[in-house]
Parts: structure tokens; C-alpha cells; sequence
């Protein structure tokens, strides 16, 4: 009898998250397929067909897997680092890490250029420690500065979902390995690894899709010579208004999609032995060796050059004026700037309202992802085909934003809910993207709960949403953290969908600071980074808000 | 625990506020006015005053969608011409116009206000399309990098080819930018479909640097914007020195970069409105197009949109006089044959230039 309650619960939970993506992204993304198709067999006879799919194809899975191989290389020191070790600053780099993930790419192209531009701060130093007159890097517009800005952007993602995981492994394997002579790669290899392999594979997974679907890097960055499937179904789409050729890259990005992630997740459920989390925080120490230190110290350096330093950078362009002379002095002009209406414009939008707008879309949408994130990884747990709906659920990620905001505009606008309040659409929106993300970081961190656990308090006769509340949610508290964080900073700092669906009345900061970066003169694109560091400060002080009110008990 | 239930209501209380507020401000509407919806591009903006006069005189609230750059805008209107989005759409141009037209997205409406327009501007003479406004997409250049190395500017397309410019342009992307597409247009409209490739290869030979979009080659390359990029010609618009001063962080004597206005270096853009098919509202929207074509909308288009009124009666902003100027005979090509060979021109482009 019990066994049938829980089972029902957990298909009810499942079922609700089911419903929710089959009304916003099953069926508009079925009305905008269908209409692409609907002049697809005169279409079929295009020639050249197949390389206008295969040559965006191979160039998308080349610089995602070469992306995904050097977001490991950064990112696994440091989700070992933030997991092992205690030391001053590191909700400071724990916060860096992150912050890349909300920046829009134009701001980003930015910051990158006056780092490594042929001007840049790189360059002028080697300019000058080498007295040479060119500048020696010329990385802009190339494969690497895209490599490079993927690793900037999603580093975080690998970092915190590791990281979250490793911090919450018990330390007794590893030990016992220890007493009985295994050293330390053995120790990682043979018991770290197998522990974590289900949070990394989830992690390469949403870090592949993120850069499989990149569209600002490649664009802004990357220039004109390299084409993803993602921008070319935007061009496609927008410039040559070719909605069957749209159609079928975004159906070949969706395949592709499902067939990487199924076969990633295809065997890790396999030999997955689950121990007890470690509450204790057993794990993290002050480093004590001098190896330990300078290892630290090295990794940290590389840390603040990479992922700090360009928001420096960004920072001092926002307060720094140069005059026609040449001369620098400082300023908050660009910040007074914001708050002016100086050509009395109807489309004007204040920074707090702007701010407004960001931070309630992108607390609905945590609430959201968050309630359905844990409902369906909850019901994963229980459910025969765990790989084929992961997959299936991780598709919205490798969804391209402008076929699904064209689905989108073509199924709500008629309705009238969606037609008084078009804005409910972007936190929805917002939730299909962050809904992945919630579901692949919840679910390794539930299934590494030892069923055992659960079976222990339901013969005890505790009811299976009493389980959840009592013993699985506690558990998983580090992976609720970055779950939710995820979900409220991918909503802040979303501008595909957004963009699509955005009323003049409601912009968020991301369509702000295109706003201004779309006119020319000083005072435009000092705005526009001012506002920029405005949603960084904002995004900073609520990342370290929610680690504080989700953590802060464990101190006790 | 306690602590923990504290914080959901937290998170749930302000999460329902925002919901209920965003609800509150979109339902009040008052039921006795009428509403106009104009859908329209991002670049689109307009005075606060000009448009309440005209919800004023008209009792309507006039409801402005942001659609997206202008093919992402005409792309929506196509695929929901069956149930129109809105009454009118504002922002198609010479480009996008006959896609526009075929598709048969816009009714007729002579508007008495079209005598105002010069001739050359009336490019649909069903006046299905009517033009508001237009700007020229010209090569900027940064005075003072000519300036200081005592360099000539050049004067036509073919100057560009001299070695002494190497390197020092920047063009858009024409698959993705419309200034990058009217400057491939200019070429076109100059070398013709048969001599353009040629030009541009003798260009690339030349270090012509190719970016995606707008803000990139403004800000990130040309070195007379605050990017202080390293080439010092960029694709932009005609009336870019005229908001640099604008925009400027101190008031200027002088604008920092001019355009170059040769023959066939800059090609026009004219923007039209239209009212959409089977608009409820046809009496509103026909008062609205009116409206944008009248004085009043046409002499706040330039410090909103920085582009030109095309209304002959409309005075420009001192600032426009001052340090903007107007090619006499800009590039053109008939808007029908840019529809039909778009595409190939930009692939072919993209052949010769990207590869």
C-alpha cells in the first residue's frame, strides 16, 4: 500500500513538470516546425542543402568539445580547490567564477578587447616589456578567443555543480584507500571519480549544451568567419527570412542535442555505489602543506587574472572619461546619466525600473524552476526510463531562443491571458531554460541519497512528501543552492528569448544595455557599461545574499 | 528550520508582489479609450510629449511592440499575418520592402500627407508602404587619426584600394547587419553584379577588417569611439557625428568624425510605415500614419532615431545642421532587385570575403 502512494506521488510530481513543458515548449515549438514546413518539399530541392547544414554543424561540435575540454582543465582544480580547502576570499572567487555566466556578450566583447585587443592592456604590456612596435596578439575575431570566452562564461557551471558534490562526499573511502596505501591519484581515480561521475557528467553535459548553442560569442567574438547552427538559424530566420532552412537546423541542432546527451548519460547509473553525504564538512581544511599553498596561490592568481580582472576592466571604463586631448580623469557622469531622461524619450526606462523588471522576472523564474526542477527530479528518481527523459528534459537547452520565440509569438499571442499580461511570458521563457540546468544539478545530488534512507523513514511511516521535506531536501542542500542561483542568474542575465517577447514597457538591464550600445557617442556606451556593472554589483550582492541564507545553518 | 521557513514566505511574498504589480499595471486600461498597437524595431524611439499629444486629440493609448531588428519585426507580422499582432508597422526599409509587399502585409492608404514627401522617397506607388523617415550609411572616419599623421581622407570606393589605407577600414557583416548589407549595396549600386566581387577581393587584398555587427565595428574597432579600436574608418550612418557631439561626455566644438561623401560611398535607407491587413482600427491607424508624417512626429525623429524627416516642410536640429552631411546622390538600387538577389549577393560576398 505504501509502495503504491509513493509511486503515485512521484508520478504526480513528474506529471506536473511534464505538463508545464508540453504547454510552453512542446507545443510552440510544434506550431513554429509546422509552419517552417509548410514550404519544405520545394525546399528539399535547394541544392548545396547539405553543406549549409554540415559546415554550421561540424564548426558548432568542434568548438563545443574543444570548449568543454578546456572548461575541465580550469575547472577541475577549482571545484577541488573550493571543495578541499579554507581559505580568506573565497566567497570572493566563488563569486568571480560565477559572475561571467550574467555579463551580456557585447559587454563582454568589451571587456575582452580592452584586456586582449590589438590596444588592450595585454598588448600595450608586451608592446612594451619586448619594445616592439605592433602588437604581438592578434586574438580578436579568432577560434581561441571564443574557446577562451566559453571557459569565461561557463567555468561556473562546471566549478559549482562538481564542487557541490565533492563537498558533500564522505571522506571515509577515501581514508580507508589512504591507511591502506593508495596514493593520492589512485585515491582520485578509483573512489573520487566513480563518486562524481554522475555531477560531472551532468556538468560536461550542461557546459557542452551552453557552448553547442552559443550565439553572442560566436557572433560578437568569434566574427564573421565562423557560423554555429545557432547563428546561422538566426540569420536564416531574420535576415533572409528562410523559415523551412531554419527549420531544419533547428530540428538537426535538436537531434544532435538528444543524441550527445542521451549517449552521455547512457551508463551512469551503472556501478554507482551511494554513500551517505558527508554533513559533517569534514572535507575542507586550511591548505597545510607548502606544496598545498603554492598550488593555491597559483590557481588563485590564474583565477583573478581570468575571471576577475575583465570586470575590473569594465569597472574602470565605466568611471573613467577620455577627453579629446587624450587625457584620462575620472568620473560617475555615466552612472548620473542613467538616471536622466535627457531627450524626454517615451522609451526611457529609469535603472530601477529596469532593475525591477530584471529581479522580479528572475525570481519567478527561480521560484518556478525551482518548485518544477525539484518536482521532476524527484520523480525521476523513481521513474524505469531515467536516461531517455533526462535527455528528453535537457532538449530546452538545445533549443534555438529565436525558433522558440517565434513558437512563442505565434501560440500565446492570441491568447488573451498572454495578451493583457505579455510579460508573465519571459519568466516562463526564462524557466525553460533554467529548468535543464535545475533538473541536471538536482538529480545526481538525489539519486547519491542511499535508498536505504528513504526506505528506513517510510517503514517508519513517514509519508513520501515528508521524506522529501525531512531527509532528501536537507541533503542536497548544497545542490539546491546552485540550482536556484542558477535559475535566478541565467534569468537575469537572458537576452535571446527576452528579446523576443520584451515590451517597451518592461525591458530588463541586458535589453537596456543593447539599447544604448545600438547609438553612437561617448555617453551610450559609458551607460552601457555602467549598467552593465550595475547588474554585475546586483548579481554579486544576490549570489552572496543566497549563499549566506541557504548555508548558514551548517556553521552552527 | 524555523529560519528556513522565514525565508519561502520571504521569497514567496515578494515573488507574488512582483507578479500581482506586473499584473495591476497592464490591466489598467481605461475602457472607454481606444488602443492602437504599432509594432515596430528596437532602434525605434520618440518623444514622450509628441506621442501624448496625439493619444490626447484622439483619445487612445498608443501601445508601442518592440519587435526585434527590422527582418526579425517583418518576419513576425509575415507569420502572424492571419491574426494580425497590431494596426500598423513602422520600420521597414528599401531593403525588406518588396518581401513586404509580396507578402501582402499592408493595406493601401494615400494619405494626404504624401505631397509633403519629395518623390524619391515614394518608392510603393500603391502607397501600401509610405516613407517616414531615411539616413545614409557612410564611411565615418576619425579626424584626428588623418589629422595627426597628415594623411588625405579618401574620396571614393576606389581610394579605399590605395595603400596607404590598408588596414584602416571596417565593415559589418551584410548577412547580419544592415549598415554591412547597404555598403555591399553601395558597391553593387557602383561596380555593378558583375564587377563588386572584384572590388571586394581587391579590398580584402587591402586588409579591409570584417566584423559581425554594428556595435562591434563601431565600438570595438573604429578608434574614434570610446573602444579606441585600432581602425580609424568605420561603416556607419551619416548621422553618427552628429551624436557623437550629442552624446558627447563634454560639450564639443567640433564632432569628432565626419562621414565621406563621394560617389556612390554612401547608400540610402528609407524606413516606411504601413497598416497592417484587416486592422480593426483602420480609422486610427490612418490618423497615426498621418500623424507620422506631420511636422511634429517628423522633427522628433532625428535626436530619437538619428535618422532624417522626409516631410520637406520638417526644420532639422541645430546639431544635424551643424555637423552632418547629406550626400546629393546617394547609391540606390531598385528595392525589387535587392529583394530577388539578396541572398546570392551575400553569399557570394561571403565566398570572396570570409573564406
Amino acid at each position: 500500500m505504501l509502495h503504491f502512494t509513493k509511486r503515485r506521488i512521484f508520478f504526480l510530481l513528474g506529471l506536473i513538470t511534464t505538463l508545464f513543458l508540453a504547454a510552453f515548449y512542446v507545443l510552440p515549438l510544434g506550431v513554429i516546425l509546422q509552419k517552417a514546413f509548410e514550404g519544405f518539399r520545394a525546399f528539399l530541392l535547394v541544392d548545396g542543402l547539405l553543406k549549409k547544414i554540415g559546415s554550421p554543424l561540424v564548426f558548432t561540435v568542434y568548438q563545443a568539445g574543444l570548449s568543454v575540454l578546456l572548461t575541465v582543465v580550469v575547472g577541475l582544480p577549482t571545484a577541488y580547490a573550493f571543495s578541499h580547502f579554507d581559505f580568506k576570499g573565497k566567497n570572493f572567487f566563488r563569486t568571480a567564477v560565477t559572475l561571467p555566466f550574467i555579463l551580456p556578450t557585447v559587454v563582454v566583447a568589451a571587456a575582452f578587447n580592452s584586456l586582449l585587443g590589438s590596444n588592450g592592456w595585454l598588448n600595450l604590456l608586451l608592446m612594451r616589456v619586448f619594445h616592439v612596435e605592433t602588437s604581438p596578439l592578434q586574438i580578436m575575431n579568432t577560434l581561441i578567443v571564443i574557446l577562451l570566452a566559453h571557459v569565461f562564461y561557463n567555468t561556473s557551471v562546471f566549478v559549482r555543480v562538481v564542487g557541490a558534490a565533492w563537498a558533500q562526499l564522505e571522506t571515509e573511502q577515501e581514508q580507508a584507500a589512504s591507511v591502506l596505501g593508495a596514493n593520492a591519484w589512485q585515491r582520485f581515480y578509483w573512489i573520487t571519480l566513480p563518486l562524481l561521475k554522475k555531477s560531472i557528467v551532468s556538468a560536461l553535459l550542461m557546459v557542452f549544451l551552453f557552448d553547442f548553442t552559443s550565439f553572442g560569442v560566436i557572433l560578437l567574438l568569434g566574427g564573421p568567419a565562423y557560423n554555429t547552427l545557432e547563428v546561422e538559424i538566426y540569420l536564416q530566420t531574420t535576415q533572409l527570412l528562410n523559415l523551412p532552412l531554419a527549420g531544419v537546423l533547428s530540428v538537426v541542432q535538436l537531434l544532435v542535442t538528444f543524441l550527445i546527451s542521451w549517449s552521455l548519460l547512457r551508463d551512469t547509473h551503472t556501478g554507482v555505489v551511494t554513500f551517505l553525504p558527508d554533513v559533517k564538512n569534514e572535507r575542507i581544511k586550511k591548505p597545510a602543506t607548502g606544496q598545498q599553498k603554492i598550488l593555491l596561490a597559483l590557481l588563485l592568481i590564474f583565477l583573478f587574472l581570468f575571471f576577475v580582472l575583465p570586470e575590473i576592466s569594465l569597472f574602470f571604463r565605466s568611471v573613467v572619461m577620455v577627453d579629446t586631448a587624450g587625457t584620462a580623469k575620472f568620473t560617475a557622469d555615466f552612472y548620473y546619466e542613467l538616471f536622466q531622461n535627457t531627450r524626454a524619450s517615451l522609451l526611457y526606462v529609469s535603472p530601477f525600473r529596469a532593475l525591477k523588471n530584471s529581479l522580479s522576472y528572475a525570481l519567478v523564474t527561480m521560484v518556478l524552476a525551482g518548485i518544477l526542477g525539484v518536482m521532476a527530479a524527484y520523480g525521476l528518481l523513481n521513474s524505469k526510463r531515467v536516461k531517455l527523459l533526462r535527455a528528453l528534459l535537457i532538449l530546452p537547452l538545445g533549443t534555438s531562443s529565436v525558433t522558440l520565440g517565434l513558437g512563442f509569438l505565434l501560440t500565446f499571442t492570441g491568447v488573451s491571458l498572454f495578451q493583457r499580461t505579455p510579460q508573465i511570458l519571459i519568466p516562463i521563457a526564462h524557466t525553460l531554460v533554467a529548468l535543464p540546468v535545475v533538473i541536471n544539478t538536482l538529480y545526481p545530488a538525489f539519486s547519491a541519497i542511499p535508498e536505504n534512507l528513504r526506505d528506513a523513514a517510510g517503514n517508519l511511516g513517514a509519508a513520501p512528501l515528508q521524506i522529501l521535506s525531512k531527509i532528501d531536501l536537507p541533503l542536497v542542500r548544497r545542490s539546491i543552492l546552485v540550482s536556484a542561483l542558477y535559475a535566478f542568474i541565467l534569468s537575469l542575465g537572458e537576452f535571446g528569448a527576452t528579446s523576443f517577447l520584451t515590451r517597451p514597457e518592461y525591458p530588463t538591464m541586458p535589453v537596456v544595455i543593447y539599447r544604448y550600445l545600438n547609438l553612437p557617442g561617448v555617453l551610450n556606451y559609458g551607460q552601457a557599461i555602467a549598467m552593465a556593472c550595475i547588474l554585475l554589483a546586483v548579481c554579486a550582492l544576490s549570489m552572496l545574499f543566497m549563499e549566506r541564507l541557504l548555508l548558514k545553518d551548517k556553521k552552527s | 528550520m524555523r529560519k528556513k521557513i522565514v525565508i519561502s514566505i520571504i521569497v514567496a511574498a515578494l515573488s507574488s508582489m512582483f507578479v500581482l504589480s506586473a499584473c495591476k499595471g497592464a490591466s489598467a486600461t481605461d475602457m472607454e479609450q481606444r488602443t492602437l498597437t504599432v509594432l515596430t524595431h528596437d532602434s525605434f524611439a520618440i518623444s514622450e510629449t509628441v506621442i501624448a499629444q496625439f493619444e490626447q486629440e484622439n483619445n487612445v493609448e498608443v501601445n508601442f511592440v518592440l519587435s526585434g531588428d527590422t527582418g526579425s519585426a517583418l518576419n513576425k507580422i509575415i507569420l502572424t499575418k492571419d491574426a494580425p499582432l497590431g494596426d500598423v508597422f513602422y520600420g521597414v526599409d528599401n531593403t525588406f520592402l518588396s518581401r513586404a509587399l509580396e507578402e501582402e502585409i499592408f493595406e493601401s492608404y494615400n494619405s494626404p500627407l504624401l505631397s509633403e514627401v519629395p518623390e524619391q522617397f515614394r518608392l510603393d506607388d500603391q502607397n501600401r508602404a509610405l516613407p517616414v523617415d531615411y539616413g545614409d550609411i557612410c564611411i565615418n572616419y576619425d579626424k584626428s587619426y588623418f589629422a595627426t599623421r597628415n594623411l588625405t581622407i579618401p574620396q571614393s570606393l576606389d581610394d579605399l584600394l590605395k595603400p596607404e589605407y590598408k588596414g584602416l577600414l571596417v565593415v559589418e557583416n551584410p548577412a547580419v547587419s544592415s549598415p554591412g548589407l547597404a555598403f555591399m549595396l553601395a558597391t553593387i549600386a557602383h561596380f555593378g553584379e558583375d564587377g563588386y566581387l572584384d572590388y571586394w577581393r581587391a579590398l580584402k587584398e587591402n586588409g579591409v577588417v570584417v566584423v559581425n555587427d554594428w556595435s562591434a565595428a563601431y565600438y570595438t574597432n573604429f578608434s574614434a569611439s570610446s573602444g579606441k579600436g585600432p581602425q580609424p574608418m568605420a561603416v556607419s550612418y551619416a548621422t553618427s557625428p552628429a551624436a557623437e557631439v550629442i552624446y558627447a561626455a563634454e560639450a564639443l566644438e567640433e564632432a569628432p568624425t565626419a562621414s565621406i561623401i563621394g560617389e556612390d560611398t554612401c547608400f540610402r535607407q528609407i524606413e516606411f510605415v504601413g497598416i497592417l491587413q484587416n486592422t480593426p482600427n483602420r480609422d486610427l491607424a490612418e490618423k497615426f500614419v498621418d500623424f507620422m508624417l506631420d511636422v511634429s512626429f517628423q522633427e522628433d525623429i532625428p535626436l530619437n532615431m538619428f535618422m532624417l524627416p522626409v516631410n520637406r516642410n520638417a526644420q532639422l536640429p541645430e546639431e544635424f545642421v551643424n555637423y552632418i552631411q547629406i550626400p546629393d546622390a546617394p547609391a540606390a538600387l531598385p528595392y525589387e532587385q535587392i529583394s530577388a538577389s539578396r541572398e546570392s549577393w551575400i553569399e557570394d560576398w561571403q565566398e570572396v570575403v570570409l573564406k
